[in-house]
């Protein structure tokens, strides 16, 4: 029978199918970050359980660190408290682990495809909902809560009942300025927050054949703001390109018989989706968000909707409400609106690729006045190749900071947060109320729409930026 | 250990709003803790309190008898965006065993069986109309019965919801996944040994070589 790629990669790590249908699914690859291990390790102690496959386990700390200078200790008594947490833990349970100031240090979903720990066809989970990332690899990878972080940890497996299948076609090729994260916002804004629940989403088509891994990974690290489980890609000669060479890929030999079966890790021709949905590729703007969802995605040029043209009472209540909160008026022009804050970074648009492109916008013009910009690398190794290329000077001299690794600002559990009423032009995943500090007004946008409003000090076509 | 979940008779707190999502329901700046206990009072914090740390007085969990709900209604998509057990473990400390809403976030609606939460997914029409009996407050207790799969209305009626098998009789006996697992050790260990004899290429992150 024709099969998906996520059927094929299920099919692959089922231990053992229980009588009413839920599977002990074998989990290839568990990262760890300070945030939602401690409660897990503290349950492996209490009952006396051992880690399972430390040889299969990788930790980093990420949402916790401050980006400023490594060098100093870190002042927030409770952050510093839950990052020596993880690395007593770690010790104790023989854990390989990236050291908070070695250049391997960075945020876990920037990291495992880095490091090559994730790799295609693997099962990969942390405790984090942004794990769907590492489907770009042409891996099922998910989010999962503390409870089973303690569960992979005791038995490197996952109670779980398949996902529904869903594919989603981006057919022809985006125009130019057009980035991996205006193609994702798209699918946001169509099939919305919940458009994905239940299913793997599986992306095709030619616009995402031609996308870089980094920008794979964008796609797939926001699928879980579409509700999906998870985002896959088949891998593809990109995907091996990428593998090949790094730190925990498999090498020579072993690199070939790897090949070989990834091959096969493609959905096969007649295979039936529960769900389909296609958009056409050319039809995609540079797109933006400007509600608290991350389904409230306007194209550049578009209008900030109307509470009174909604037919339905609820969604015109929440819509206002969502108008109040990030200080807009009902039917205003997003271009033009002024920013107080460009936060370029997160898992979803810190990579070297992504620097590229906020580069290139910021080479030769400077923040306006009364904006901070900042630029977070992904990763140590991400800083340190954006330094060799001379990235870290183009935003230096352009009036960006230039940060060190970690989660920063998309998430405000770190010194990097929003006060009260800025507005934020972020390359981040989520625009919640409060998600990048109490009061913070969210909209995310590429990296490139976001240099471009940091210099420009207002959202503006990033096309008319060239 | 998990509490068991059979039947519950409780206070329903209205809230007639979509998406709410666990950075709402718990935002990250209280996830620095290193244990389960202690989230209940910022559970919807931004919601509930105001910068000086006084309550909203007209958030719906900051009015009596709400302040001793035990049960939520509300609308589609509950428990959307981050994975933190976190959101569930403020419910649970703040007091809630039972949500009901059309849909959840996946991630979410795992965590709660997780943690003896009962997640019920019910059609809208139902929602309203119990939150409309969850207006009535103190007057209106709604029971939920898992073992006959109903909720109770206050005038008597009652409404069927599915659940899945396994998550209602680990619900039911309070039981820890972890140890239902471990019953299958020796296929996961025959599961171990095959792939490393036939899929040797298959890397491992080994300590001596992580800095």
């Amino acid at each position: 029978m024709a099969r998906t790629l996520f059927d094929k990669i299920w099919d692959d790590h089922v231990v053992e199918r229980l009588p009413d249908g839920t599977c002990i699914l074998y989990i290839d690859r568990h990262l760890l970050h300070e945030v939602t291990s401690p409660q897990a390790f503290e349950g492996l102690r209490m009952s006396g359980r051992r880690l399972r496959r430390p040889d299969a386990t990788v930790a980093v700390v990420d949402h916790n660190v401050p980006t400023s200078d490594r060098s100093l200790p870190i002042e927030e008594p409770e952050s510093r408290l839950q990052i020596e947490t993880l690395e007593k833990n770690v010790a104790e349970f023989g854990v390989p682990y990236f050291k908070l100031r070695s250049k391997d240090q960075g945020i876990v979903h920037v990291v495992g495809p880095e490091q090559g720990i994730s790799l295609p066809g693997m099962t990969i989970v942390c405790g984090d909902s942004h794990t769907s990332t590492h489907g770009a690899m042409g891996a099922l990878a998910f989010g999962i809560g503390t409870s089973e972080v303690e569960h992979v940890m005791a038995t490197q497996t996952l109670l779980q009942k398949p996902a529904k299948n869903m594919r989603i076609t981006v057919a022809g090729q985006v125009g130019p300025g057009v980035t991996a994260k205006d193609i994702m916002l798209a699918i946001i804004g169509k099939i919305g927050t919940a458009g994905g629940t239940g299913h793997v989403m599986e992306f095709a088509g030619d616009a995402i054949r031609a996308l870089d891994m980094a920008g794979r990974m964008t796609l797939c690290n926001m699928s879980i703001e579409a509700g999906a489980r998870a985002g896959l890609i088949a891998p593809d000669e990109t995907t091996f390109a990428y593998v090949e060479g790094r730190r925990f890929a498999p090498k020579g030999e072993d690199f070939e018989k790897a090949c070989a079966y990834w091959r096969t890790l493609t959905t096969d021709d007649g295979a039936v989706f529960d769900t389909e949905v296609t958009l056409d590729a050319a039809s995609i703007q540079p797109n933006l968000t400007w509600g608290t969802s991350p389904e409230d995605v306007i194209a550049i040029d578009g209008v900030v909707p109307d509470p009174a043209s909604c037919n339905d009472p609820a969604r015109a209540r929440q819509v206002q409400r969502m108008l109040d909160y990030m200080g807009l008026e009902a039917g205003q022009k997003i271009a033009g609106t002024k920013i107080d804050v460009a936060f370029i970074g997160s898992c979803t648009n810190s990579r070297i690729e992504d620097l590229r492109s906020a580069a290139a916008i910021a080479k030769g013009r400077h923040v306006a006045p009364g904006v901070r910009a900042m630029v977070v690398p992904g990763s140590g190794h991400v800083k340190a190749a954006a330094e060799a290329e001379g990235l870290d000077q183009i935003f230096l001299d352009a009036g960006f900071e230039w940060r060190e690794a970690g989660c920063s600002m998309c998430l405000g559990m770190n010194p990097d947060k929003l006060t009260s009423g800025q507005r934020c032009a972020s390359t981040s995943n989520r625009n919640f109320e409060g998600r990048q500090g109490p009061g913070g007004r969210t909209h995310l946008c590429s990296p490139a729409m976001a240099a471009a409003a940091a210099v420009t000090g207002c959202f503006v076509d990033v096309r008319e930026m060239a | 250990m998990m509490d068991k979940f059979t039947t519950l008779t409780a206070i329903a707190a209205p809230m007639p709003v979509e998406n709410i999502d666990t950075d709402q329901i718990i935002p990250a700046r209280f996830l620095k803790t290193i244990q389960r206990s202690g989230l209940g009072k910022n559970a919807f914090a931004a919601q509930r309190y105001n910068e000086d740390g006084s309550e909203k007085p007209e958030f719906v969990l900051n009015r009596e008898p709400y302040r001793q709900a035990e049960i939520l209604v509300t609308l589609d998509n509950f428990g959307c965006g981050s994975s933190r057990e976190h959101a569930p473990w403020a419910l649970l400390d703040f007091g809630i065993r039972c949500v009901i809403a059309p849909s959840f976030a996946d991630i979410f609606f795992n965590n709660c069986f997780k943690n003896g939460i009962l997640p019920i997914r019910l059609p809208r029409e139902i929602c309203e109309s119990l939150m409309e009996d969850a207006q009535m407050g103190a007057n209106a207790r709604i029971t939920i019965d898992l073992k006959k799969q109903v909720v109770q209305r206050p005038d008597g009626s009652t409404i069927a919801f599915e659940v899945d098998a396994f998550r209602k009789h680990m619900l039911i006996e309070g039981l820890d996944d972890i140890g239902q697992t471990l019953q299958h050790d020796s296929a996961i260990a025959s599961f171990e040994q095959k792939r490393q004899k036939d899929e040797s290429w298959r890397p491992t992150i080994v300590m001596e070589t992580v800095s």
